[in-house]
């Protein structure tokens, strides 16, 4: 079942098109990949799926609601969570308090939801009442991920969620994206370390200069000479 | 000294009152807003409406407590006046800058507009009550106590130190325990983030200047009642709530808090070597030397 699908998207800032007719398909349970290389327009596209930027042209389904040029504020209610790729946390807040501000639309008890989280992140509850502007940049992304899935989403969508650490701490936060996504939760990861993704995602897109390149499984794409060539340093 | 300083712990607790407000409004929309000192103005001329005029038209007794130089009349106008206040800062917003914010404007468009307000909220208090000095009761004795050192404080500077950290201490813990305390930390922290994590921070707003509007109004009206009113007094605090909320790093309220009694101890011992007069040049002074040796406040990176 599709549960995200954004068609023929055409957006960008002022009057300079960043995306050019760009489409995108979730599956239920899937994690989506997009890589490609810098300024092709991929952290627009998520930009553009949350509701932060509005498209020129095309629309945004969420199982068959049509979410075209709603605010963030609206769609996150719909079951859409954004974790942006720099600022994505609450520095002068504890850690404690940057989820519960994930859950602030909440009106039950999320505290079952909070132990989840913590289970995921057992660093997370060892810290819970340090300030999150203290911690290291793997702990930030944990941080920033688990705020971002306080509501439970259905679809989680993740700017460059490695960009900035040491391989063994990326290679820990993909674990992590790949235990989420076993909860049930679909994703789309927009990701500069292209092999990675690829590895972990049912589904892969390349984009280049704001339009659709090449779709196809995560391993058909690992194993695709031209993707090689271009994305995966040979 | 001990005497001055004590009188400057009182005038900080005013100006904290102030900075408070303008530290949070800052913290939220990243603007300097001019119009804050006269909402201590409009507090305390509201507060005056109410204890000469209302209050005394529907018959609350004119009898002060004890030793303190206002009685039952202040007690319901203290609130009534905050509440009011915060009306008037949240109509501001809706009719102003709500209105800018959503073109976008720059922080000097904002500032700008700021200044029309406060021009506009004192040539209202000018119209009604004239730019005469005025008592909350005129001709009260006001008697001191006598303290060893020759030391006088009068029960009303004792009560307002009181209620200041009652605010202060009601403050916190709505900013640490509440949800809608850590939204607007949140908010200030990281707007983008917040309305990306689902926070309403056109909310967030309208809290932010209802509680900066209600703390400027008790700020104004205590003034009035240590000192005396005047429809200048809020514009004349404006340099020293600047320097208070720069020297506590601008954005953080508790650096709002203490940077207005180190601000208000600082002008009142000033009186010791230089004309009373002076006082807002001794605030001015601390802001630039702060300005050109710590632009981040004393309490910059702290947080951050």
């Amino acid at each position: 079942m599709i549960i995200l699908e954004a068609t023929v998207i055409t957006a960008g800032y002022s009057k300079l098109d960043i995306l050019k007719e760009v489409g995108i398909r979730v599956r239920d349970g899937e994690i989506v990949s997009i890589i490609g290389p810098n300024g092709a327009g991929k952290s627009t596209l998520l930009k553009t799926i949350f509701g932060l930027l509005k498209p020129r042209h095309g629309r945004v389904m969420l199982q068959n609601r049509d979410i075209t040029g709603w605010s963030p504020d609206k769609i996150v209610k719909e079951g859409i969570s954004y974790v942006p790729q720099v600022d994505n946390i609450f520095t002068s807040l504890t850690i404690e308090e940057n989820l519960e501000m994930g859950a602030f639309i909440r009106r039950d008890d999320f505290s079952g939801r909070l132990a989840e989280i913590y289970d995921l992140f057992p660093m997370l509850a060892e810290r819970k009442k340090q300030k999150a502007g203290q911690l290291s940049g793997g702990q930030r992304q944990m941080v920033a991920m688990g705020r971002a899935l306080m509501l439970d989403p259905q679809v989680l969508l993740l700017d460059e969620p490695s960009a900035g650490l040491a391989p063994n701490l990326a290679a820990m936060i993909f674990d992590k994206i790949k235990a989420i996504n076993k909860t049930g939760v679909s994703m789309i990861i927009v990701e500069q370390n292209a092999r990675e993704a690829l590895k972990m995602a049912h589904h892969g897109y390349v984009l280049a200069m704001g339009k659709n390149v090449l779709d196809d499984s995560g391993k058909a794409l690992l194993t695709n000479k031209e993707v090689g060539k271009l994305y995966l340093g040979g | 000294m001990v005497e001055l300083i004590f009188y400057g712990i009182v005038l900080g607790s005013i100006i904290s009152l102030g900075a408070i407000g303008l530290s949070l409004v800052y913290g939220i929309l990243r603007f300097a807003n001019f119009a804050h000192g006269d909402l201590m103005s409009v507090g305390a001329y509201t507060a005056l409406f109410l204890v000469t005029g209302f209050l005394a038209w529907i018959g609350v007794s004119d009898a002060t407590f004890g030793p303190l130089s206002f009685g039952w009349r202040m007690l319901i106008a203290f609130p009534v006046s905050m509440l009011a206040v915060a009306g008037v800062a949240i109509l501001l917003d809706r009719v102003l800058y709500r209105k800018l914010r959503a073109k976008k404007s720059g922080p000097v468009i904002f500032a700008m507009s700021s200044l029309g307000a406060a021009f506009i909220l004192r040539m209202i208090i000018l119209i009604f009550w004239g730019a005469d000095s005025l008592f909350y009761r005129p001709g009260m004795l006001r008697p001191a106590y006598e303290l060893p050192l020759g030391v006088k404080i009068r029960p009303d500077q004792v009560f307002i130190i009181i209620l200041v950290c009652v605010l202060m201490t009601t403050l916190h813990l709505f900013l640490q325990k509440t949800k809608m305390g850590k939204a607007m930390r949140a908010t200030s922290d990281n707007i983008e983030l917040a309305r990306v994590s689902g926070i309403d921070t056109e909310r967030i707003i309208i809290w932010t200047w209802g509680i900066g509007g209600a703390l400027a109004a008790a700020g104004g009206i205590l003034y009035g009642v240590d000192v005396q009113l005047h429809p200048y007094m809020g514009w004349n605090f404006l340099i020293p709530l600047f320097a208070a909320t720069i020297l506590g790093s601008i954005g953080n309220i508790y650096g709002a808090m203490v940077g207005g009694f180190i601000i208000g101890v600082a002008q009142q011992v000033s009186t010791a070597f230089l004309m009373p007069t002076y006082k807002p040049a001794v605030a001015f002074t601390i802001m630039i030397v702060i300005l050109l040796i710590r632009p981040k406040g004393i309490f910059g990176g702290s947080e951050r």
